[in-house]
C-alpha cells in the first residue's frame, strides 16, 4: 500500500501545476497518467476505507474520508475527469487544462471531505475554478454569463458558511454527517446544497451558464458541481421527505422547457436538472434501495451526460453551430459521432441494456415500495419526457431532421476516443450491472432485468417514440424557432434591475426635491441678509450724528434716575 | 457545396423501413402484454397496456404543454442582450 493517506485531490492539483509547466504531447500524457494513477490509488485502498484526521485549534478536521458512499463518487469523478481531459487534449489553451484539473480536484476534495470546514473550502474552490471554464470561451456573452454564475455559486458558499458556523456553535463539532432539517443551520446548509443541486427556482445558473462555456468546458461542468451537491444531500439529508417533492418537481418542469429550447446544449442543461430530480427524489425516499438508486443514477448519469455533451460539443466544434434551427442531416458526414450520441441518448432514456435503465428502475421501485404512488406516476411521466427531449430531440435535430446542407468531418481523434470510452461504459454497465452494484453504499441483490421491468419500460419508451413520430408526421410537434425562452432568471436579469432602477430613480427624485427645498430656504436667507444691506435696507440707512447724542443723553438720564432711586 | 451523394435516409424507402419497424415493434409490445404475465405492484398496472398508453399520452401531453409554455416564455432571441452583446453579434456577422 503506497501513500494511502494521500488525499485524492492532491494528485489533481499537482497535475494542474504540471499542466501549467509543460506543453504539447508531454502535457497530454502527464495529465492522463496522473488521473489514472490517482484512480488506481483509490481503487487499491482497503475495503474499510481511510480516515485522515488533523487537529485545528480545538476542532478536529478530517480532510480525507473514504467510505462506501464517498468512494463510488470518487471513482466516477476519476472516470469523468479522465474522459473530459482526453476530450479536451486537442485544445491549445493552458487556462482550460489547468482550471479543468483544479475543478475536478476540488470536486474530489469536496466529496472526500469529512468535516464541514474542509467541505466549505472545496465548495468555494469548485465555484472559482469552474468559472474559468466559462470565461475561456472569451466572448462578452460568456463573460457576463460567467459573472452571473460566479455570483450565485459564491452565494451558495456564503450560505453554507453561515450554516456551518451556526451548526458548529450549536453542536460544538465540525463533523460532516447526517444533518437533517428542523434547525436553522440544517435549513441554511440545505439551501446551500440546493443551489448547487439546481433545486427549482435556484436552477437558472445552470441553464444560463453551461451552454455558454467552451466546448470542452461544458463536459467538465456537467459532471462535477451538481453531482457533488447530490453526494452532499445523500450524506446529510437522506430520508428528508421534502426532497421527494423537490425531486419530483425537478424531474418534471425542465422537460417542458427543454422541448422548446433551440440551443441543443441548453436542452441538455434542462435535461440535466430533470436527471438530478430523480436522484434528489431517491435521496428523499431514503431507504437503502432508494439511496442506492440515487447513487447509481448519479454514477451512470455522469457518464452518459458527458457523452451527450461531448457529442454536441463535437458538433459545435466542427460546424460552429449548436442551434437546432441551423443543424440537421449531420449523420451524413459525422456518422460515428451520431452513433455515439444515440448510445448516450438511449442510456439517458433508460432503454434496457443501457446504463440509465439499471439505475433509474431502483428509484422507481423504491418509490412504489414506500407507497409514493403519485410520485411514481410523476417519475414515470418524467421518464417518458427524458426520452422526448434528450433521447430523441438531441440526436434527431442535430443529425437527422431536415438537411441543413452542412458537410463537415468527424471531430479530432481524441474527442472520438473519449466519446467511445463513455459509450462503452454506458453499454457495459447496462449489460452487466453487477459491476456497478458491487460499488454501492448498501449491499443489494437488485435485479433490473426481470420480465415486468423490461416489458414495462420498453412499452413506455416505444410508445413515447411512436407519439413523437406521429406528432412529427402530422406537423403538430412544435417547430424549432429562434427565440429566448425566459425562466426564473428573468427575476434577477430583468425584474430585479427594473425594481432597483425605479427604486433608485425614486430616491434620486426625492433627494432632488429635498435638496431643492433646503437650497431655496438658504437662498431666501441670503436674499434677506443682502436686502438688509442693500441701499434702502435697514442696515444701510443713514442716520444723523445728533440721534446718537440724544440717545446717549437718554441712557444717561435713565441711569441717573435708577441710581438715585436705589441709592443703597 | 453541391453534394450529389445519396445518403442512407435520402432514400424514402429507408425512412419508411424505420417507421414501419417502429409500428410493428409497438404492436408486438402491446400484444406481449396479453401473453406475458407482469407481476403487479400497483393497481393501475393491472390495466392492460397501461405503460403503452401512459407513454403515449404522457408524451403527447408534454408536447402540448410545451407548446402552451412557449406562449408564456417566448421572447426575441436577443431579449437579454445588452448593447455590448449586440455589437459583438454584429461583429460576428461582419466576420462572416
Amino acid at each position: 500500500m503506497w501513500m494511502s493517506e494521500l488525499p485524492a485531490f492532491i494528485p489533481f492539483f499537482i497535475g494542474a501545476v504540471v499542466a501549467l509547466l509543460t506543453r504539447g504531447h508531454l502535457r497530454s500524457f502527464l495529465m492522463l497518467a496522473i488521473i489514472v494513477l490517482s484512480g488506481l490509488q483509490l481503487w487499491m485502498l482497503p475495503e474499510a476505507g481511510v480516515r485522515v484526521e488533523l487537529g485545528f485549534l480545538e476542532y478536529q478536521l478530517v480532510p480525507y474520508r473514504v467510505d462506501a458512499l464517498s468512494r463510488i463518487f470518487g471513482y466516477v469523478f476519476h472516470i469523468a475527469a479522465f474522459v473530459s481531459v482526453l476530450y479536451s487534449l486537442h485544445v491549445r489553451d493552458t487556462i482550460q487544462h489547468v482550471s479543468g484539473l483544479l475543478y475536478a480536484g476540488s470536486a474530489i476534495g469536496a466529496v472526500f471531505a469529512g468535516d464541514l470546514l474542509t467541505l466549505f473550502i472545496f465548495w468555494e474552490l469548485l465555484a472559482v475554478t469552474s468559472t474559468f471554464l466559462i470565461w475561456a470561451q472569451r466572448t462578452e456573452r460568456a463573460y457576463q454569463a460567467g459573472i452571473r454564475y460566479l455570483i450565485i455559486q459564491v452565494l451558495s458558499g456564503v450560505i453554507l458558511l453561515a450554516g456551518v458556523l451556526i451548526h458548529v456553535s450549536r453542536t460544538g463539532s465540525l463533523a460532516f454527517d447526517f444533518i437533517g432539517i428542523g434547525t436553522v443551520d440544517g435549513w441554511l446548509i440545505l439551501i446551500a446544497f440546493g443551489i448547487k443541486a439546481a433545486f427549482p427556482f435556484m436552477h437558472t445558473w445552470l441553464t444560463d451558464a453551461y451552454p455558454e462555456a467552451t466546448v470542452t468546458g461544458t463536459v467538465f461542468l456537467s459532471a462535477f458541481t451538481t453531482k457533488t451537491a447530490i453526494y452532499m444531500l445523500a450524506r446529510s439529508y437522506p430520508g428528508t421527505e421534502l426532497l421527494i417533492y423537490v425531486g419530483a418537481t425537478m424531474a418534471c418542469f425542465p422537460i417542458f422547457f427543454a422541448v422548446i429550447q433551440n440551443d441543443l446544449r441548453r436542452v441538455l442543461s434542462y435535461s440535466l436538472i430533470n436527471q438530478l430530480g430523480f436522484m434528489v427524489c431517491g435521496i428523499g425516499i431514503g431507504t437503502a434501495l432508494a439511496v442506492n438508486g440515487a447513487v447509481s443514477h448519479a454514477f451512470v448519469h455522469i457518464i452518459y451526460k458527458s457523452l451527450l455533451f461531448m457529442s454536441m460539443g463535437a458538433v459545435l466544434h466542427m460546424t460552429g453551430k449548436i442551434k437546432a434551427t441551423d443543424l440537421g442531416g449531420l449523420y451524413k458526414t459525422m456518422p460515428k459521432t451520431a452513433i455515439l450520441c444515440i448510445i448516450g441518448a438511449a442510456s439517458i432514456s433508460a432503454f434496457p441494456l443501457f446504463s440509465g435503465f439499471v439505475a433509474k428502475s431502483m428509484i422507481m421501485v423504491a418509490a412504489l415500495k414506500e407507497g409514493h404512488d403519485w410520485i411514481w406516476l410523476i417519475l414515470l411521466l418524467a421518464s417518458a419526457g427524458v426520452l422526448k427531449h434528450a433521447g430523441i430531440q438531441i440526436p434527431y435535430f442535430a443529425f437527422f431532421a431536415h438537411d441543413s446542407g452542412i458537410r463537415t468531418t468527424e471531430p479530432p481523434k481524441n474527442m472520438l476516443i473519449a466519446m467511445t470510452i463513455a459509450a462503452v461504459l454506458c453499454l457495459a454497465i447496462g449489460i452487466y450491472p453487477t459491476m456497478l452494484y458491487q460499488l454501492l453504499p448498501f449491499k443489494t441483490d437488485f435485479n433490473p432485468y426481470d420480465v415486468s421491468h423490461v416489458l414495462a419500460q420498453t412499452q413506455l419508451l416505444f410508445f413515447a417514440v411512436l407519439a413523437f413520430v406521429l406528432l412529427n408526421l402530422k406537423g403538430l410537434y412544435p417547430p424549432e424557432v429562434r427565440a429566448t425562452n425566459i425562466d426564473v432568471e428573468w427575476l434577477y436579469r430583468r425584474m430585479l434591475p427594473r425594481i432597483l432602477r425605479s427604486g433608485f430613480s425614486w430616491i434620486r427624485r426625492t433627494d432632488e426635491a429635498l435638496r431643492g427645498v433646503a437650497m431655496s430656504k438658504v437662498n431666501n436667507l441670503f436674499d434677506y441678509f443682502s436686502q438688509l444691506h442693500y441701499p434702502g435696507g435697514k442696515m444701510s440707512r443713514m442716520r444723523p450724528t445728533g440721534h446718537m447724542v440724544m440717545w446717549v443723553a437718554v441712557l444717561l438720564a435713565v441711569y441717573m434716575w435708577l441710581l438715585l432711586s436705589f441709592a443703597n | 457545396m453541391a453534394d450529389k451523394k445519396q445518403y442512407l435516409f435520402d432514400n424514402p424507402r429507408n425512412v419508411k423501413l424505420v417507421l414501419y419497424s417502429l409500428y410493428i415493434s409497438c404492436g408486438i409490445l402491446l400484444l406481449l402484454d396479453f401473453i406475458l404475465h407482469r407481476h403487479i405492484s400497483h393497481s393501475w398496472e393491472r390495466l392492460l397496456g397501461f405503460y403503452s398508453i401512459y407513454g403515449f399520452i404522457g408524451c403527447v401531453s408534454i408536447v402540448f404543454g410545451s407548446k402552451w409554455l412557449r406562449t408564456l416564455v417566448k421572447r426575441d432571441e436577443d431579449y437579454y442582450d445588452s448593447d455590448e452583446l449586440k455589437k459583438e453579434k454584429e461583429g460576428e456577422h461582419v466576420d462572416e
